[in-house]
């Protein structure tokens, strides 16, 4: 029965490498580029130190239609943008394109929900210090939210698991897309239960991982 | 009693001036409600100031006028010569080191330990050198009596420890003034009178000038030389606490009158040695 998963087995190898691409440069992208605007929505909202109603309307705006695309829509709907920065349309690098398009805006929105967890009073102490803007963000909001923002991490990485499954669609390859195209159009059921199993593992991998390393740097 | 004297000799000097400060808020249905109404007062170096006024009167938002948490509509604040009112955004945060506070629910950051809670205002003005820096931490945990919890972390502590981290933070960048809003309100009875042991002696021995807000008659009672009585955002009356000759004019005022008095001090040694 199993002969079929070992006769896949390079290509599960494959297909795993694929899938840790897409979501090292989804979550890289999400962090680097997600992360301060995040900060920039929590910080023009009303009531915070940069509070500019005009500008929070238009980012919030924003991300929120970046937000309602399905993404399988906005997949497509960015081939050109991604043969612009990747070179190509069809790959996994390719697929990381649209994945980091749409992680950008969802781990905006965590952030900045989190941020809004730190007591305003412990802002507040930091002003009357003496702190900057700058200071407030890397010393009081990051240091304060710290193990929200990893577990907001994790959440991200568990939703782009699945999303990356969608890639296929441009070739981009991956453990969902194996699942989808052996176990899926093809009925090999023990290729589906071993890939959907892998990704389950790997899913739980990541929560585990995520809840330990909150709990260790959270000393609220 | 005595006329008023010829001022100018034994008058200290005004650390704090307000002047004819005014700040209202916009309420979220429309209009806008006077949080403070032409309020002009001095505190004088040395002194232990009580803001007192029931809830929503404003001495909140008067104290915070001091350090511009909140800024005046109109008026002026001056402080230790400067005015602050004048200042750029970088003047201001310069400024703010010669002010310090703390609140009623300690504000300290909890995901740092209580030596780095008080080493933040010393890192984020860049103003001494790591063994410099270590060396006033320190001093400050010493005077608030926390030396032997520099490595625990806020959630690890009481109330009242996390009050004296407040404190210590407040102090490590040596402050002229020290802003305490409602210092006491979160803690129990004891430890309230701990604390006010701390913030006169604070007052006593470094010579730092505090101004304290809190509803409870009792805690003014305690330290403060004066004190001002808010209502409706407006200064109704300020006095001497040691000065019960004048009558009073606001039931505060009256009420405060008894902790000036030698029976109040008796009462209150009593109280100590019970402790």
């Amino acid at each position: 029965m199993f002969e079929n998963v070992v006769n896949l087995l390079p290509e599960l190898w494959v297909a795993f490498g694929q899938t840790l691409t897409m979501l090292a440069i989804g979550l890289s992208a999400a962090v680097l580029l997600g992360g301060p605007l995040g900060i920039l929505l929590f910080l023009v909202a009303d009531g915070q130190s940069l509070e500019n109603r005009p500008f929070a309307v238009v980012l919030g705006w924003i991300v929120n239609t970046v937000r309602s695309f399905p993404f399988i829509i906005l997949l497509v709907a960015l081939v050109p943008l991604t043969r612009i920065i990747a070179g190509t349309s069809i790959g996994p690098l390719a697929a990381a394109v649209p994945l980091s398009f749409a992680a950008v805006p969802y781990f905006a929105r965590l952030v900045e929900q989190n941020l809004r967890e730190v007591p305003r009073g412990v802002i507040e102490a930091a002003h009357a210090m003496g702190a900057s803007e700058f200071q407030i963000v890397t010393r009081v909001l990051l240091v304060e939210a710290r193990s929200g923002l990893v577990l907001a991490l994790t959440v991200l990485a568990i939703s782009f698991l699945s999303y990356s499954a969608v890639a296929g669609v441009v070739g981009g390859g991956g453990i969902g897309d194996l699942a989808i195209r052996y176990g899926y159009y093809r009925f090999e059921t023990d290729i589906m239960v071993v890939t959907v199993a892998i990704l389950v593992v790997l899913v739980q991998l990541i929560q585990f991982g995520g809840n330990r390393l909150a709990k260790r740097i959270d000393q609220r | 009693m005595n006329a008023p004297l010829p001022q100018a000799q034994a008058q200290p000097r005004s650390l704090i001036r307000i002047e004819g400060a005014c700040k209202s808020f916009a309420l979220p249905k429309g209009g806008s409600f006077d949080a403070v109404r032409d309020v002009s007062l001095d505190v004088y170096e040395g002194d232990i100031f009580g803001l007192i006024g029931k809830s929503g009167a404003g001495k909140s938002t008067l104290l915070r006028l001091i350090n511009l948490l909140e800024r005046p509509d109109s008026g002026t604040i001056t402080v230790d010569g400067q005015e602050l009112t004048r200042l750029s955004k970088r003047g201001l945060r310069a400024a703010r080191q010669n002010i310090g506070m703390i609140f009623q629910q300690f504000n300290l950051l909890q995901n740092a330990t209580v030596y780095d809670n008080v080493a933040f205002p010393l890192r984020i003005h860049d103003a001494l050198n790591a063994p410099r820096l270590a060396a006033r931490v320190e001093e400050c945990l010493e005077v608030v009596g926390l030396a032997d919890k520099a490595d625990s972390y806020p959630a690890q502590l009481s109330g009242g420890q996390k009050q004296r981290a407040a404190i210590a933070r407040a102090l490590a960048s040596r402050p002229a003034v020290l802003l305490c809003d409602e210092p006491t309100s979160a803690l129990d009875a004891e430890t309230t009178r701990a604390l006010l042991d701390t913030l006169r002696d604070i007052n006593l021995r470094l010579g730092v000038t505090i101004v304290i807000v809190s509803h409870e008659l009792s805690v003014l009672g305690a330290i403060c030389n004066r004190v001002a009585v808010i209502e409706d955002g407006a200064l109704a009356e300020q006095f001497d606490l040691a000065d019960t000759a004048v009558p009073r004019k606001t039931a505060l005022g009256r009420e405060l009158a008894w902790y000036g008095t030698e029976g109040y001090t008796q009462a209150a040694w009593k109280g100590v040695e019970r402790v």
